[in-house]
């Protein structure tokens, strides 16, 4: 096949399936109990220098408390899937978490504005940078998901996005039509925040699943964190229902409110004052480093930072918003 | 006729372009207020679809983000990023709207960089996120935004989402869907869409209170001009009284 046209964005994985293949079937397939503390978690499974992909979208399902702990831990040098990546681009950029970065949609928070620390750390020249869009994020865990080394896609044509990405543009041998050739991308760790998991790693969700069911598919090694465990019955009971099967899954955490400040669909809405605090906190560098302190270094826990921010009264209080009881 | 401002404006004429039955992939802000307004005005039967993978939601307010809660509100479906693009890709996305820090004459997008070195640039911008894919895969592509000479350049210094690349039938020859690009242009002084052979940014009407001088002047690049040049219609009572009662109550919008 010829290539007819590619990007120059470097790629920071190997897309070669029989690669991970080979990790794949070293990956354990009993069901055994793999619940264990965050922290622990974090330390087992991720490393510095490692493919990292946080779940969830934007400020929504994703794991804000795993994110705190990859920080707590001074993670370094990973690289980082930037797929709607905002609240965890956010907290990952303060901790400079990643030095090489996918970068889809990156720097903001949608509709609350851009994040200083994140656009400095981007224009700081420390970052290695390749262009995507959130679809060819989503298709490139997609074609890892399927075991294969590429996915065909039609977007990305004759744009910046296109030269500046790890693409690569070839003729159709049926149709003779151009195609976007998008390489697998098969990430070291990902994590990724679950409404319901059983012990083994079992998971079901509500609400938009965005890419996380081919990332979890996709990634060599999967931690889990949790609203809540529930018994494998649950799962039993009602199969079409689960979304990721255990033998994915290496660790599994409880951690109830772990998306917080973010969204999590039925449970509670985002904190919009905290939310915005971090925006204003990040234009002076003192403040922001003793707001640091305060809500990720000097928290030993996701449940220390809650107190730091209303504990349980503003907990359900976020509920109440979430399921617009009573004009809260 | 009521007084009304520039973002209202634009919402009210974007949304009378939404026809009824017709599906729309939409941002917050802007875009999502005027597929709203469309629902309650003209459309009832307007699909709207978030990129995060909320289909056709009963929307209780607007939405702070593309993915959170609200998107899925009695929604039909909630998928994913792949259900919603591919959906676009087989070619069932009709509308959509994109916004950005710099647009040219052939309606392609920057919502990436300001600077020439791309490992460290002079502005970073959060990139494309969904942008790119819903400008490739929708049918027609609009755009609201406020209009400027700095908006409005004469070649974007990178450009994150295609409009008509470099005009003419380029856009054709990329290998990007048949068919497909930027349709309207909805600023605050004026509508412009794009002359047929040579895909150039033309101006076809102009917004009350403004004049075909203006819209030049706050503009980088040399606009076409439609032979005949109408004044656009201006929102209506009841357009204004939907919009600012039930569409955006809190003015997060319409406020700005």
């Amino acid at each position: 096949m010829d290539i007819k046209d590619e990007g120059v964005g470097k790629l920071f994985t190997d897309p070669d399936p029989d690669k991970a293949r080979a990790v794949f079937r070293e990956k354990n397939r009993k069901m055994e109990n793999k619940l264990m503390p965050l922290k622990d978690a974090v330390a087992q499974f991720a490393k510095d220098g490692e493919y990292l992909v946080i779940g969830g979208f934007g400020a929504n399902r994703t794991p804000i408390a795993a994110c705190h702990e990859l920080i707590r831990q001074k993670r370094k040098k990973m690289a980082f899937a930037g797929h709607t990546s905002t609240h965890d681009f956010q907290v990952l950029s303060a901790g400079k978490v990643f030095n090489k970065v996918d970068a889809a949609y990156v720097v903001g928070l949608e509709a609350r504005g851009l994040s200083k620390v994140s656009r400095a750390y981007m224009e700081s020249g420390e970052v290695e940078v390749t262009e995507w869009t959130n679809y060819a994020l989503a298709a490139r865990f997609k074609a890892a998901a399927m075991g294969v080394s590429f996915v065909p896609v039609r977007n990305m044509m004759g744009t910046d996005t296109f030269r500046y990405s790890g693409a690569k543009k070839v003729e159709c041998p049926f149709t003779g039509m151009d195609y976007v050739l998008l390489p697998a991308l098969y990430p070291d760790i990902s994590i990724i925040h679950a409404h319901e998991a059983d012990i083994y790693g079992n998971c079901r969700f509500k609400g938009v699943l965005t890419a996380d069911l081919d990332t979890a598919r996709a990634t060599k090694r999967l931690i889990i964190t949790t609203e809540r465990i529930v018994k494998t019955e649950v799962f039993r009971n009602e199969p079409n229902q689960t979304s990721i099967p255990y033998y994915l899954v290496d660790a599994v955490c409880e951690v109830p409110f772990g998306a917080y400040p973010g969204n999590m669909e039925g449970e509670y809405f985002s904190d919009e004052s905290h939310l915005k605090e971090w925006l204003i906190v990040e234009k002076d560098p003192a403040t922001f480093k003793a707001f640091l302190d305060k809500n990720i270094f000097n928290c030993k826990n996701h449940f220390d930072y809650i107190e730091q921010n209303g504990g349980m009264e503003k907990m359900l209080e976020l509920r109440r918003k979430e399921l617009m009881i009573g004009g809260a | 006729m009521s007084d009304f401002n520039a973002m209202e404006l634009m919402i009210c004429v974007a949304s009378r372009e939404l026809e009824d039955g017709a599906t729309c992939g939409v941002g917050t802000g802007a875009p999502c207020a005027a597929a709203m307004l469309g629902q309650k005005v003209n459309s009832p039967n307007l699909v709207i679809m978030f990129e995060a993978g909320g289909i056709a939601p009963l929307l209780p307010e607007m939405p702070i983000s593309v993915g959170d809660s609200r998107t899925t509100n009695k929604a039909i479906l909630a998928g994913s990023m792949c259900e919603i693009m591919e959906t676009a890709s087989r070619g069932m996305l009709d509308y959509t709207f994109l916004g950005g820090a710099q647009i040219d004459m052939y309606g392609n997008f920057n919502s990436t960089r300001i600077g020439n070195d791309h490992q460290k640039p002079k502005v970073r911008f959060p990139g494309s996120g969904g942008a790119n894919d819903f400008a490739s895969f929708a049918w027609k592509t609009m755009v609201m935004t406020p209009q400027d000479s700095k908006r409005f350049v004469e070649k974007c210094t990178y450009i994150t989402s295609p409009g008509w690349l470099d005009g003419g039938d380029s856009r054709a020859k990329s290998g990007l869907p048949l068919n497909t690009g930027p349709y309207k242009i909805i600023t605050n002084m004026a509508v412009m869409d794009f002359e047929p052979e040579s895909k150039r940014m033309r101006i076809i009407s102009i917004n009350p209170g403004y004049s075909v001088k203006t819209v030049e002047e706050n503009c980088g690049f040399e606009l076409l001009k439609k032979s005949n040049i109408i004044e656009t219609k201006p929102p209506t009572d009841k357009e204004l009284h939907i919009l600012r009662e039930e569409v955006d109550p809190y003015r997060y919008v319409i406020g700005r």
